[in-house]
C-alpha cells in the first residue's frame, strides 16, 4: 500500500525530468565575450623563457595577442627579439622565418636598414615568379605585403600579378577547398592560406586584376562555406575530413585559417560576399565557446580570429550574455543582460526585447511577453526592472531578441535572431502545518498527536508498537502561494545501531503526507526495537531554504525475531573514506624449501660412493693388471699418451661443464676434442690391432 | 640335512669360482668394472631411500650414469669375448673404441641432465 504512492511519485518525477530535458535542449549556457581571464591566460601561456620566446613564430603570436587584448603587463622582449629579427632579415633565410621576422618587425618596429628591405623584396619577387607550392607563394606574398607596410619606398609591386593570381587559383577545387601542390591532397586549411595569398596579390598588383576572376574566387568562398560544420546550438566551424596528410590541422586552426583568408579577401575587394550573418555569428560562437584554451597556438588562433570578426566588412557579430542566470525572488534581483562585440567592446545602439518567457513545465503558456529591457548607461547592462507577479519559483526559458536602432544596422551586424536562455528563479518556500501523529489501528484513532514548527528547533518524542501507525504531514507553499513539489522530500528513521530506512513523502497538491504502518514494516526494520531518530529532508534547486532537520525520536516496540527465520542483518555501510586508508599488509608465503638431509650424512655417503672405486682398483691390482702392452716405439707411444690425455681432457671438460660452463661451449669443445680423440684413438688402436694380428699369425 | 645343504652350497660356490677363474683376464677386468658401477649405483639408491628424492634429476643422473656405463661394459664384454661366435670378425680394439665413445656421449648427457 505504501509502495504505490512512492512509485507514482517516482514516475511523475522522471517524466518531469524528461520534459525539462527536452525544453532545455535549445537553451544552453551562453559563452561570454573575451574577458580579463583571457588576458591572464595569454600572459601565462606566452611567458618568455630567459627573456625571449622560443621562435619567431611564437614571438609574433605573443606580441599580436598582447596588442589585440591591450594587455598592460606584457613582458618587454624588444632587446632580445630585435637582434633575432635582424639576423633573419637576409635574403638567404628560409621563407617561413623571413615571414615571421617581418611580422614581428611590424609590431616591434626594430631599426632596420632600408637596403635590407630592397634586397629581400627583389628576392621575394623572384620567388613569387618561380614558386610552385601554395606555402611558398603564401609566405613570399605575405612577406612582400609586410615590407610594403614597413618600408614605403621599396618597390614591391608584382609585375605579373595576373599570372600569380592564376597560378594560385589553379590549385583550387570545385568544392571550395584548395590543394597545396599538383598532388591531389586538398584541405580547407589550404583554402584559407590561398584566399589570404590572393588578397595579397590583389593589393600588390601594379594593374587592376580582372573583376571576373575576383568573382570566381567569391564563388569559391561561397562553396567553401557550404561544407561548414555545425553544432545544434548554432555554432559553425570548419574541420578537416582528411586525417593525416600535410600536417593535420585541428578544427580551431582550420577555422581560423579560413577566417583570416575570407576576411582578408573581403577587405580588398569591392562589392559584397553574400555570406549569411548567422554563419558569421556561428563562427564567433565557436571561438568564444572554446573558453580559455590551454594551448598557446589555440589561444592565438582564437584571439586573432575574434579580432578579425570584431571589425570585418561582411557582418559583425554581436554577443548577448548574462552575468547571472539565477534570480532570487527573496532578494528582489533584477534581470541583467549585456550585449557586446566579440572582444568585449560596446555594441551599437540597440534595444533588447524579451520576446517571451515560459516555464519549462508549461511550455505553451508564456508568463512574460514582449517586454523591452531598459538600458542603463552607467553599467552598460540592459535591465528588466521587475519580474511580474506571475513569475514563481522554478526553471524558465527566456527568449531574447536584439533590435538595432539604426535600420541599416541589420546589414552590418549579425544579431542571431531569437536567443533562448535558461533562467532559474529561486525563492523561499514556506513550510507549515507540520503534524506528527501515532494512530492506533486501521480506524485511525489517534493515540498521540503533536504539531511541530519546522522553522524552529523543537523536537518531539513519541512511542509506538508494531500494531500502530505513524503519520506525518506538512505543507509547502511557494512565494506566490502555489503548490510546490520539491526534488527531495525524504523521511529517515535511524536506529541506535545505525541501521537507517528512508521513505519518500508523497503529496497531494500542497499537502505532503506519509503514513508508516509498522505491522508491514517489522521485517524491513530487521525486528529491531528501540529508539529511532526521525529526520526530514526537503530540498530543491530553486528552493532557497532547503533543509535537513531532525524531528525527534520514536521509541518503537517490535516483536522478537522468530528463531526459525533469524534476520540476517546486512552489513552496515562502512565509512567510504576508509577505502583510501592503508590496506592490510600482505605477508608473502614463500614456498617452503624442501627438507635437505644433514650435511654430514651427505658427506658420509659421498665417501661411501668412492669405496667401490677403491675396491675396483684393488681388484685390478689383484688380477695382475700391467702395462706390458704399452707400445715402446716412439710414434705409437705418443699416440697412446695422446689418446689417454684426450680422454682425460674430455672428462675434465665435463667437470668444468658441471662447475661453470654452459652446454654450447661444452658441445663445441667436445666436438673439437672428439675429432682429435678419434684421430689419435684410431692410430693407436689400429697399431695395437695390427701388432696383435701379427702375434696371432706369427 | 643342513650340513649337506651348506656343503652343497660351498661345493657349488667353489665350482663356480674355479670355472670363473678360467676366464681370460681382460674379461675379468671388465666384470670388475661392472661390479664397481653397480655397487656405486646401489649406494646411491640407498642414500636416496634414506633422504628422499628431492633433487630428483641428480639422483637419476647418478644412477643412470652407473647403470649406463655398466651396460656399455657388458656390451664390450660380449664383443670382446673370443668364445662368442657372432662377433668373431670384430676386432677388440674397435669394440673398445665404441665403448670409449659411447661412454663419453653418455657422460655428456648425464652432465647436462645433472646441471639442468
Amino acid at each position: 500500500m505504501l509502495l504505490l504512492p512512492r512509485m507514482s511519485s517516482k514516475l511523475a518525477r522522471s517524466l518531469l525530468l524528461l520534459l525539462f530535458a527536452f525544453s532545455i535542449c535549445d537553451a544552453v549556457a551562453l559563452p561570454g565575450p573575451i574577458s580579463d581571464r583571457h588576458r591572464s591566460a595569454a600572459l601565462e601561456l606566452f611567458a618568455p623563457q630567459h627573456g625571449s620566446f622560443a621562435s619567431l613564430e611564437e614571438s609574433y603570436e605573443a606580441l599580436r595577442i598582447f596588442e589585440i587584448l591591450a594587455v598592460r603587463e606584457k613582458p618587454d622582449v624588444r632587446a632580445t627579439t630585435c637582434p633575432k629579427v635582424l639576423e633573419n632579415l637576409v635574403s638567404s633565410t628560409p621563407l617561413k622565418d623571413l615571414f615571421y621576422a617581418l611580422k614581428v618587425n611590424g609590431i616591434l618596429k626594430c631599426k632596420v636598414n632600408g637596403d635590407i628591405f630592397k634586397d629581400i623584396a627583389s628576392r621575394l619577387k623572384a620567388t613569387v615568379k618561380d614558386a610552385k607550392t601554395l606555402i611558398d607563394l603564401y609566405y613570399s606574398i605575405g612577406s612582400l605585403l609586410l615590407i610594403k607596410d614597413q618600408a614605403s619606398d621599396v618597390d614591391v609591386l608584382l609585375a605579373d600579378a595576373d599570372g600569380t593570381f592564376h597560378s594560385i587559383k589553379a590549385l583550387s577545387q570545385s568544392d571550395g577547398k584548395w590543394r597545396y601542390t599538383d598532388k591531389p591532397e586538398s584541405s580547407t586549411y589550404a583554402a584559407g592560406l590561398a584566399l589570404e595569398a590572393l588578397a595579397g596579390v590583389i593589393t600588390l598588383a601594379s594593374s587592376e586584376i580582372d573583376q571576373s576572376r575576383v568573382n570566381l574566387v567569391k564563388n569559391d568562398i561561397l562553396k567553401l562555406f557550404d561544407s561548414i560544420e555545425k553544432y545544434d546550438d548554432g555554432t559553425f566551424y570548419f574541420d578537416e575530413k582528411l586525417v593525416g596528410g600535410h600536417e593535420h590541422q585541428g578544427s580551431i586552426s582550420t577555422t581560423s585559417s579560413v577566417v583570416r583568408g575570407v576576411f582578408a579577401f573581403a577587405a580588398v575587394t569591392s562589392g559584397k560576399i553574400n555570406l549569411p550573418g548567422d554563419k558569421i555569428l556561428g563562427l564567433a560562437k565557436f571561438f568564444l565557446g572554446i573558453g580559455i584554451p590551454g594551448d598557446a597556438k589555440d589561444l592565438f588562433n582564437q584571439i586573432e580570429s575574434l579580432a578579425l570578426l570584431e571589425s570585418n566588412r561582411i557582418s559583425i557579430p554581436l554577443i548577448l550574455s548574462l552575468p547571472a542566470s539565477v534570480y532570487s525572488l527573496s532578494n528582489k534581483d533584477q534581470l541583467k543582460v549585456r550585449v557586446n562585440t566579440v572582444l568585449g567592446s560596446a555594441a551599437p545602439p540597440l534595444t533588447v526585447k524579451l520576446v517571451r518567457a515560459f516555464s519549462t513545465v508549461a511550455k505553451d503558456s508564456a508568463v512574460i511577453q514582449n517586454k523591452d529591457l531598459k538600458y542603463d548607461q552607467n553599467s552598460g547592462h540592459h535591465v528588466l526592472d521587475v519580474l511580474p507577479d506571475k513569475v514563481d519559483v522554478g526553471i524558465y526559458v527566456f527568449v531574447f531578441e536584439m533590435v538595432l536602432h539604426d535600420a541599416d544596422g541589420e546589414k552590418v551586424y549579425a544579431t542571431g535572431g531569437q536567443i533562448h536562455v535558461p533562467i532559474y528563479v529561486t525563492g523561499i518556500v514556506k513550510v507549515s502545518n507540520a503534524e506528527i501523529a501515532v494512530l492506533d489501528n486501521d480506524l485511525g484513532s489517534i493515540e498521540t498527536q503533536k504539531t511541530l514548527d519546522l522553522a524552529g528547533n523543537d523536537i518531539v518524542s513519541l512511542s509506538a508498537n508494531h500494531l500502530q501507525k505513524f503519520r506525518f504531514s506538512f505543507q509547502l507553499t511557494t512565494p506566490r502561494g502555489h503548490a510546490f513539489k520539491p526534488h527531495q522530500a525524504f523521511l529517515k528513521l535511524k536506529h541506535e545501531t545505525k541501521y537507517e530506512h528512508i521513505f519518500v513523502v508523497g503529496n497531494a497538491g500542497k499537502k505532503f503526507e506519509i503514513v508508516l504502518d509498522f505491522l508491514g514494516l517489522v521485517e524491513k526494520f530487521y525486528y529491531l526495537s528501540g529508539r529511532y531518530d526521525i529526520e526530514l529532508t526537503v530540498g530543491d534547486a530553486v528552493m532557497e531554504n532547503s533543509f535537513l532537520r531532525p524531528l525527534g525520536h520514536l521509541e518503537l516496540d517490535l516483536p522478537e525475531a522468530p528463531t526459525s527465520k533469524a534476520p540476517r542483518l546486512p552489513p552496515l555501510a562502512v565509512d567510504p573514506y576508509t577505502r583510501y586508508g592503508p590496506k592490510a599488509e600482505i605477508t608473502h608465503l614463500f614456498r617452503t624449501p624442501e627438507k635437505r638431509p644433514p650435511t654430514q650424512l651427505s658427506l658420509i655417503f659421498l665417501s661411501l660412493t668412492l669405496l667401490p672405486l677403491i675396491g675396483f682398483l684393488v681388484g685390478l691390482l689383484r688380477l695382475g693388471v700391467n702395462l706390458r702392452n704399452f707400445p715402446s716405439s716412439a710414434a705409437p707411444a705418443t699416440y697412446a699418451i695422446l689418446f689417454h690425455l684426450g680422454i682425460a681432457a674430455v672428462l675434465v671438460l665435463y667437470v668444468l661443464f658441471w662447475l661453470k660452463l654452459d652446454l654450447f661451449t661444452t658441445l663445441k669443445t667436445t666436438a673439437l676434442l672428439g675429432v682429435f680423440l678419434l684421430f689419435v684413438g684410431h692410430r693407436i688402436l689400429s697399431h695395437l690391432a695390427t701388432t696383435s694380428a701379427k702375434l696371432k699369425s706369427a | 640335512m643342513a650340513r649337506s645343504t651348506s656343503k652343497d652350497a660351498q661345493d657349488l660356490f667353489r665350482a663356480l669360482w674355479s670355472a670363473y677363474s678360467a676366464t681370460p683376464t681382460n674379461l675379468k677386468i671388465i666384470d670388475l668394472y661392472v661390479m664397481y658401477a653397480v655397487f656405486t649405483a646401489l649406494i646411491q639408491v640407498v642414500y636416496m631411500a634414506m633422504v628422499g628424492s628431492f633433487p630428483f634429476n641428480s639422483f637419476l643422473s647418478g644412477v643412470l650414469s652407473c647403470v649406463g656405463t655398466a651396460v656399455l661394459a657388458v656390451c664390450l664384454r660380449i664383443q670382446v669375448n673370443k668364445e662368442n661366435k657372432e662377433f668373431k670378425d670384430l676386432a677388440p680394439e674397435r669394440a673398445f673404441a665404441d665403448f670409449v665413445l659411447c661412454n663419453l656421449v653418455l657422460h655428456l648427457v648425464i652432465m647436462n641432465f645433472l646441471v639442468g
